[in-house]
């Protein structure tokens, strides 16, 4: 099987075509990071508390509004979160709502605004640690066995086990327990617990230091990410080459940036992982280009430099499409069902594939023509990149 | 086959046998569920699919600069009244933001080499530089400064580590967090929720016996009054904690002796007893060296009564009857039985040397970590089955060769990370995909060149030949990059995204072994056995 036998396409005669694509999603990107949305940065960079909670049943986005208002939270934001029949809706608290003194204040009052049919004296089996659970079994010890920690211990992580394996988060009625832990425990917990109707699934607290602070270092690391680049490529063949590179790859980063700000998805951390992969693997594409560009060189001297970025291009696309091919595959297979926490991540690379992909053709190798083109027009050495013999 | 050939074929299945080992060890059983545990025992997961707590604590080395400082102005004070130097005050003048910046104010200058020498000798820490008229200021030698702020961060990592030993939970990670300065990392798998945790960590532990010198007074003012508006130089005056019998907690003050009889750096142990009222308490015993500081201290105090200060918090006061040795109590009315329990061991874990402030905290819920852990796996192995799928479609004969060296890059980069005891966290997951993605470009570049080689009327041995010596270059070239990349990552981020760039540093270096070497051994195989001028499948 073959997808290209021979291709010979112009690709720097669509020079202007690309250089337009890339600039109406550029300057897309860029008013949306100034002028409309800003740079929708994830809890980790801007500071805040995230709370997810997954509710037994349909939650009630009013109703958990109403409870975050009486709780005095009212700049929380309030989003459904997953897929629909999973009933779960994320919390957002800004940063001037998480303290610094008391870390997880904002978590707290988030979870006993929603403990609205908590019965006084009793405890939130939903929400209550094994170990406190296990307290509560060793202070009662319905079990008469004195204090023997072991069996406590055991018998407290069933419970939390049918809870968060067996039922998914939520206990729905204490039922559930039976079977899993001796009906002494069960009918002990029934007195001092009760159910609420949402269980906790993942808490992100990020105080406001933390936040400027890995602000600093995720620039930092990109930065740094390009210039090894730079120094590389300016080392492995002509430091045009580099600049070429750099030039692309910042404009990918450009793009896919853009996109979170267009489409408001929050950059963690992960993203910027995602970001920093893609630096990688468009620079992959681009090296693969350049190292045909340069074996070529040598053999078709006569050749203009046009002609040959051209003839490199087409000798390398059934490579270039096949490797962003099936790495998309697996991108994709990671977005469609890697599930929601790799979100962002995997919508990031999906997007950076098929930017890094496009710009080694539409990008990189324009630049060393322009570049070349440039030179002749000052009357300069015409073949201004004899690279390097390897 | 020839010899050469045999030999390269012995590297690889060695190679495959080498890091088999690292993913399973020696498995108890050959079931599915044995060994998916002797895998699971080798390569650790991150707090992300196992669920659990994620901390960054900032250790606010301050503290532990003015509690330096503090010690070096009393210091002063004695020796500057040993040595009869006059002087009008030893201050600091801006505790909180230069807190080892010390001013002696009035001192003669006839006694400008005496106070020098007793900074030589008794401070060797500090600098000390004239200032206006009669003034002299002292500071800490910037490497002396940034030697006591270390010191405190290791040390509160050793405390930590002692209390969160203490309390039983497994594999914990205590670190220092390389990114900000002064901060410690702490993960706690399999903790859901970690408010007693936090508590028993963020505890400073600080406990001094002082003599009590007046109280309860229901208020600051009232106290105040009691004394005529002034306090004695050497008394403070704190706050009770939690007091039974009067009134509400922080309503009580105690005025005490600045200077302590002593502290919790004379603690041998520290155990949960009751008191004489059966009500929990913690009972502690004095070091050698302590007890006989203790001693004297009773004995010239008999019938006068000291305070029992944790944390600056008054805990008890209590009447002197004989002097005490090296035993004591601290009972403080409302202790619950864990609270006594607690106690007992965070003093026995030692004080921290500097209060810590909670920074970040995450806590990945065990059915979340399971959700995303079954996703994971399931987006892996849906995208590595349709790259498998696609290679043997489109190259046919040279996709199983692809296809091997692809599962064989796999099992060496799970292998790896056994042997290396990564940890593999939900990004890795991902990380995993992504090297089955970008090291199947690696096949491709060198296929396409054969086919390319091929179409140009190559043999097949020498268009193979060119097809790997051409790639080669270009192969090394992408590798770097993205290692580059994949390094700094390591560098920059924690937890999740570690687990991300270890697995795809890994597993391009990995993928350099089988896309060029495992390949290439497989063609030539496949060569030797074909006829003369027979059609390479490509």
């Amino acid at each position: 099987m073959e997808f290209f036998r021979n291709p010979n396409i112009d690709f720097l005669g669509k020079k202007w075509y690309f250089l337009a694509f890339s600039l109406i999603f550029s300057v897309a990107g860029v008013f949306s990071m100034l002028f409309w949305h800003g740079i929708p940065w994830g809890v980790d960079f801007r500071g805040g508390t995230l709370v997810y909670v997954k509710f037994a049943h349909q939650p009630d986005d009013n109703a958990v509004r109403t409870a975050m208002d009486r709780a005095g939270l009212r700049n929380a934001k309030i989003q459904r979160y997953g897929q629909v029949g999973n009933n779960e809706v994320l919390i957002d608290l800004d940063v001037r709502e998480t303290s610094e003194q008391a870390l997880d204040r904002g978590k707290i009052q988030i979870i006993n605004a929603l403990e609205t049919n908590a019965p006084a004296g009793k405890i939130d089996l939903n929400n209550a640690s094994s170990l406190t659970i296990k307290n509560y079994l060793m202070d009662k010890d319905p079990l008469h066995v004195g204090p023997d920690d072991g069996k406590y211990t055991a018998q407290a992580q069933a419970i939390v086990n049918v809870r968060d394996k067996t039922q998914g988060g939520v206990l729905t009625s204490f039922d559930q327990l039976k079977g899993a832990v001796e009906p002494a425990v069960a009918a002990s917990v029934q007195d001092g617990f009760f159910l609420s109707d949402f269980g906790v699934r993942n808490v992100e607290i990020v105080g406001p230091q933390v936040g400027g602070q890995l602000r600093k270092q995720a620039g930092l690391a990109t930065l740094y990410s390009l210039a090894g680049m730079l120094v590389y490529l300016g080392f492995r063949f002509e430091w045009i080459y580099g600049v070429a590179a750099v030039v692309t790859v910042f404009h990918d980063t450009l793009i896919t940036v853009g996109a979170f700000s267009l489409t408001r998805t929050d950059i963690s951390l992960t993203v910027i992982a995602a970001i920093l992969t893609l630096i990688g693997y468009s620079n992959n594409d681009t090296i693969v280009v350049f190292d045909r560009i340069r074996e070529n060189i040598k053999l078709m001297r006569r050749e203009k430099l046009s002609e040959i970025v051209n003839r490199s291009i087409n000798q390398t696309l059934s490579r270039t499409i096949l490797t962003a091919g099936l790495t998309f595959l697996t991108v994709l297979a990671l977005y469609l069902f890697g599930g929601e926490v790799l979100h962002g991540f995997s919508l990031a690379l999906v997007i950076g594939i098929l930017i890094g992909t496009y710009s080694s053709i539409a990008i990189a190798a324009p630049i060393l023509v322009a570049y070349q083109d440039w030179r002749i027009e000052k009357g300069k050495r015409p073949m201004a990149m004899p690279a390097k013999a390897k | 086959m020839n010899k050469n050939l045999l030999w390269k074929l012995v590297l690889i299945v060695g190679t495959l046998i080498v890091f088999l080992f690292g993913i399973f060890g020696i498995p108890k059983a050959f079931s599915g569920q044995g060994l998916l545990s002797a895998m699971t025992d080798r390569i650790h997961l991150g707090l992300d699919l196992r669920g659990g707590t994620h901390l960054i604590l900032q250790v606010q080395v301050n503290d532990a600069v003015k509690v330096d400082s503090d010690n070096a102005v009393e210091v002063l004070k004695e020796q500057l009244n040993k040595r009869k130097i006059a002087f009008s005050e030893v201050s600091k003048p801006d505790p909180d933001n230069n807190p080892d910046h010390i001013v002696i104010k009035g001192v003669p200058p006839s006694s400008r080499s005496d106070l020098l020498s007793i900074v030589h000798d008794r401070l060797p820490e500090y600098e000390i530089t004239s200032g206006t008229s009669d003034n002299w200021n002292l500071a800490m030698t910037p490497p002396m400064l940034s030697d006591l702020k270390n010191r405190a961060v290791t040390q509160a990592i050793e405390t930590i580590r002692n209390r969160i030993d203490a309390l039983g939970v497994s594999e914990p990670t205590i670190q220092e967090h390389g990114l900000g300065q002064y901060q410690i990392l702490v993960q706690l798998p399999s903790i859901d929720d970690p408010a007693r945790v936090k508590d028993i960590m963020q505890s400073t532990a600080m406990l001094e016996i002082k003599q009590s010198l007046g109280g309860p007074y229901p208020s600051e003012q009232a106290a105040l009054q009691e004394k005529g508006g002034i306090l004695p130089p050497d008394a403070i005056l704190l706050p009770g904690h939690n007091m039974p019998g009067v009134g509400e907690e922080g309503q009580a003050w105690y005025l005490v002796s600045r200077v302590s009889a002593v502290s919790g750096k004379d603690l041998r142990d520290a155990q949960p007893s009751r008191d004489q009222n059966g009500q929990p308490s913690v009972s502690f015993t004095l070091t050698g060296e302590g007890g006989q500081r203790f001693y004297n201290f009773t004995s010239a105090h008999v019938n006068d009564s000291l305070a029992v200060v944790l944390d600056n918090k008054v805990q008890e006061v209590a009447n002197i009857k004989e002097p005490i040795r090296d035993r004591g109590e601290i009972s403080g009315g409302r202790m619950s039985e864990q609270a006594s329990k607690d106690l007992s061991m965070i003093l026995r874990s030692g004080a921290l040397p500097a209060s810590v402030k909670y920074m970040e905290e995450r806590t990945v819920g065990p059915s979340l970590g399971a959700d995303s852990m079954r996703a994971g796996v399931r987006a892996a192995i849906i995208g590595m089955l349709a790259v498998l799928i696609f290679m043997l479609v489109y190259y046919r004969g040279a996709g199983i060769n692809a296809d091997v060296a692809l599962l064989l890059n796999l099992i060496i980069l799970l292998g790896f990370m056994g042997y290396f005891e990564a940890v593999l966290t939900l990004p890795g997951i991902a990380g995993v995909i992504l090297t089955v993605g970008m090291g199947v470009d690696s096949n491709v570049l060198i296929f396409e060149r054969i086919r390319e080689e091929l179409r140009n009327g190559k043999t097949p041995p020498s268009a193979v030949d060119q097809g790997f010596s051409h790639a080669w270059i270009t192969i090394v070239d992408t590798h770097v990059t993205t290692i580059v990349s994949a390094a700094i990552l390591f560098i920059f981020g924690t937890g999740p995204v570690r687990g991300f760039a270890t697995t795809l540093t890994f597993g391009l270096l990995a993928n350099l072994f089988t896309a060029v070497f495992v390949s290439r051994v497989i063609f030539d195989y496949l060569l030797s056995r074909k006829q003369r001028g027979e059609a390479l499948s490509i």
